[in-house]
C-alpha cells in the first residue's frame, strides 16, 4: 500500500511519519506523474491559498480529481479540508470540488485564538488530542456526509465515502489513530477496487 | 464540554510547521500584500520600510505604524507577521493585541534593549527570532521563540551571510548529535545554550522548531540554495519589491522554493526576470551597519 502526501507546502514530514507508524508506505508527491501509482492521498495542513495556487499552476487539480474517481481515498487536514470541499466561504471557485461540505476559513479566529482541545471522534477515539491552527470548520454537510466530530456545535471532522477530513492537525501529535483509520479506509478501497 | 487551551507550545510551533516549504514576503502596504498572496506567499511581514530602505534612511527603526499593519491584515487571508524591536516587549504586546499572527523580534529594527530579549514564553502569539549559530538559536528557543530564521545580513541582497549562518547551525547540530552524552554539558557551556535543549538535539538530530532562511535572499536560485542547505522555508525582505518586476519575482521565488531540487524548472522561472535588487558587499559595511551583530 502506497499513500502519497501532497508536498507543495506545509506539514508533509509529519504526515509521512504517522502514515508509516500506521503501517503504510508513504511518499511526498509534487508532480502529476507521481500520483499515478498511489493507493490514497493525504493533503496536509499548510496555507490553503498557497497550496491551491500551486496545485493549479502545476496541473495537479485534474489528476487528483481523477484519483478520486478511481475510488482512491483522500484525507485532508486543515488546509487539506479546504482543498477537498465543494463550497468555501468567500472563495468563488472551490479547489478540488469533491466533498459535499460548506467550509468557513480561519473560522475560530487568528493565530492567538488557535488552540488545543480533547475531542471525541467517532470510529477513531473517545479522547483525541486535537490541535487547531487558524483552523476552518464545516458549517453544513450534504447528504451522505457522516459527521465524525464536533466542538462547540461546530463540525470539525467528517467522512463521505472515500473522503476524510479534519479541521485540526492529527499530524502534529504522536497519536496514530486518525491515520490508522485512514490507512484502513485505503485497505478496504484496495479490496473493492480489485473486486471491480 | 471540551476546554480550549490557547498559546501552548504545540499551537505556537505548529503554526510555523504549517509555513514549511513556503516563502514569507516583506510588504509595506495592502497592494504589495495582495501581490505577495497572489504569487503564493505563505505569509507576509508587514513593515513600514523594507530592510534596504531602513539601511538607506538610517536613524532609529521602530515597530511599524499600526495603520499599515491593519491595512495589510485586512487585505489578505494568509497570516500576517510584524516586527518588534529586540527587547521591546511593549511593541510586542501591541502587535499581539492587534491580532498579528506572528511576531518577529528583529535585528532589522534598532534594538530597544542591549542586554535582554523579550520573554516570549509569556505571550499567546508565537515569535520568530534570528540566529547566527546553534547557541543563539537555542537561547531564543529557551526564551520561548517558536520559530528560528538565520539572520543573514538583511537588506543587502547578498546571500553569503545567510549561507554562513545556516551552514554553521547545521554543522553544529551534526556535531551535537554525534557527541557522547557526557560531552554535552561542556558543549552547552561553550555554545551558551540551555542544556535541556541541547540534549533534545542530541537525541532528535534537529532543532525543536522550524528554521527558515532570511537576510539576503534576492533570486530564485538563492531561495533554492537555502532550501538545499536545510532551510525549512524562506523569508524574502527587500528582494521582491526592490526588484524590477515584483510580481514575476515573487512567483519565481515561490516556485524555486517548492521545487528546490528541480534545476530545469528553476532555470526556466529565472528567465527574463529583469534586474534583481541592487546588492551590497558585506565587507564594505562598517561594524555599526551590520544588523546581524544586534542581539546576542
Amino acid at each position: 500500500m502506497k499513500i502519497g502526501v501532497l508536498a507543495l507546502q506545509g506539514a508533509v514530514r509529519e504526515h509521512i511519519r504517522l502514515l508509516e507508524m500506521a503501517g503504510a508506505e508513504a511518499v511526498a508527491v509534487k508532480r502529476a506523474d507521481e500520483l499515478a501509482d498511489l493507493d490514497g492521498l493525504v493533503i496536509p495542513g499548510g496555507e490553503s491559498t498557497t497550496i491551491g495556487k500551486l496545485m493549479r499552476q502545476y496541473g495537479l487539480r485534474e489528476p487528483i480529481m481523477r484519483l478520486h474517481e478511481q475510488g482512491k481515498p483522500i484525507f485532508g487536514t486543515c488546509a487539506g479540508l479546504i482543498m477537498i470541499a465543494k463550497r468555501v466561504e468567500n472563495l468563488d471557485e472551490p479547489h478540488l470540488d469533491l466533498m459535499d461540505i460548506d467550509v468557513k476559513r480561519n473560522a475560530f479566529g487568528r493565530q492567538r485564538e488557535s488552540f488545543e482541545a480533547d475531542l471525541a471522534i467517532q470510529g477513531v477515539a473517545d479522547v483525541f488530542p486535537a490541535v487547531f491552527i487558524r483552523a476552518p470548520y464545516i458549517e453544513k454537510v450534504g447528504e451522505g456526509v457522516e459527521v465524525l466530530s464536533v466542538i462547540e456545535d461546530k463540525i470539525v471532522a467528517a467522512r463521505q465515502d472515500r473522503l476524510l477530513c479534519a479541521a485540526f492537525h492529527p499530524e502534529l501529535t504522536d497519536d496514530v489513530r486518525f491515520h490508522a483509520y485512514f490507512v484502513e479506509m485505503v485497505r478496504e478501497s484496495m479490496v473493492t477496487n480489485v473486486a471491480k | 464540554m471540551t476546554t480550549r487551551q490557547t498559546g501552548t507550545d504545540r499551537v505556537k510551533r505548529g503554526m510555523a510547521e504549517m509555513q514549511k516549504g513556503g516563502v514569507i514576503m516583506d510588504v509595506v502596504n495592502a497592494e504589495q500584500a495582495k501581490i505577495a498572496e497572489q504569487a503564493g506567499a505563505v505569509a507576509v511581514m508587514a513593515l513600514e520600510r523594507v530592510p534596504s530602505d531602513i539601511r538607506a534612511a538610517g536613524g532609529v527603526a521602530r515597530m511599524a505604524d499600526p495603520t499599515i499593519i491593519e491595512e495589510v491584515m485586512n487585505a489578505v487571508t494568509i497570516p500576517v507577521m510584524a516586527k518588534a524591536r529586540i527587547g521591546h516587549f511593549v511593541e510586542a504586546r501591541l502587535l499581539e493585541a492587534m491580532g498579528v499572527d506572528y511576531i518577529d523580534e528583529s535585528e532589522v529594527l534598532t534594538p530597544a534593549d542591549d542586554l535582554y530579549h523579550i520573554d516570549k514564553s509569556q505571550f499567546t502569539v508565537p515569535f520568530v527570532c534570528g540566529a547566527r549559530d546553534l547557541g543563539e538559536a537555542l537561547r531564543r528557543i529557551g526564551e520561548g521563540a517558536s520559530m528560528i530564521r538565520t539572520k543573514g545580513e538583511p537588506g543587502t541582497g547578498n546571500i553569503v551571510e545567510a549561507v554562513r549562518h545556516m551552514r554553521m547551525m547545521q554543522s553544529q547540530i551534526r556535531k551535537v548529535k554525534s557527541m557522547s552524552r557526557d560531552e554535552l554539558m561542556a558543549e552547552a557551556k561553550q555554545l551558551g545554550a540551555p542544556f535541556e535543549l541541547l540534549l533534545q538535539i542530541h537525541e532528535t538530530g534537529r532543532l525543536p522548531v522550524v528554521n527558515f532562511a532570511a537576510g539576503g535572499v534576492a533570486t530564485p536560485a538563492d531561495a533554492a540554495l537555502m532550501m538545499q542547505l536545510g532551510a525549512d522555508g524562506v523569508f524574502v525582505g527587500s528582494g521582491i519589491f526592490k526588484s524590477e518586476n515584483p510580481e514575476k519575482y515573487a512567483k519565481a521565488i515561490v516556485q524555486a522554493t517548492t521545487h528546490y531540487e528541480d534545476f530545469e524548472l528553476i532555470a526556466e522561472v529565472s528567465k527574463g526576470l529583469g534586474e534583481p535588487m541592487t546588492g551590497l558587499e558585506i565587507s564594505k559595511l562598517s561594524a555599526a551597519e551590520r544588523m546581524q551583530e544586534r542581539g546576542w
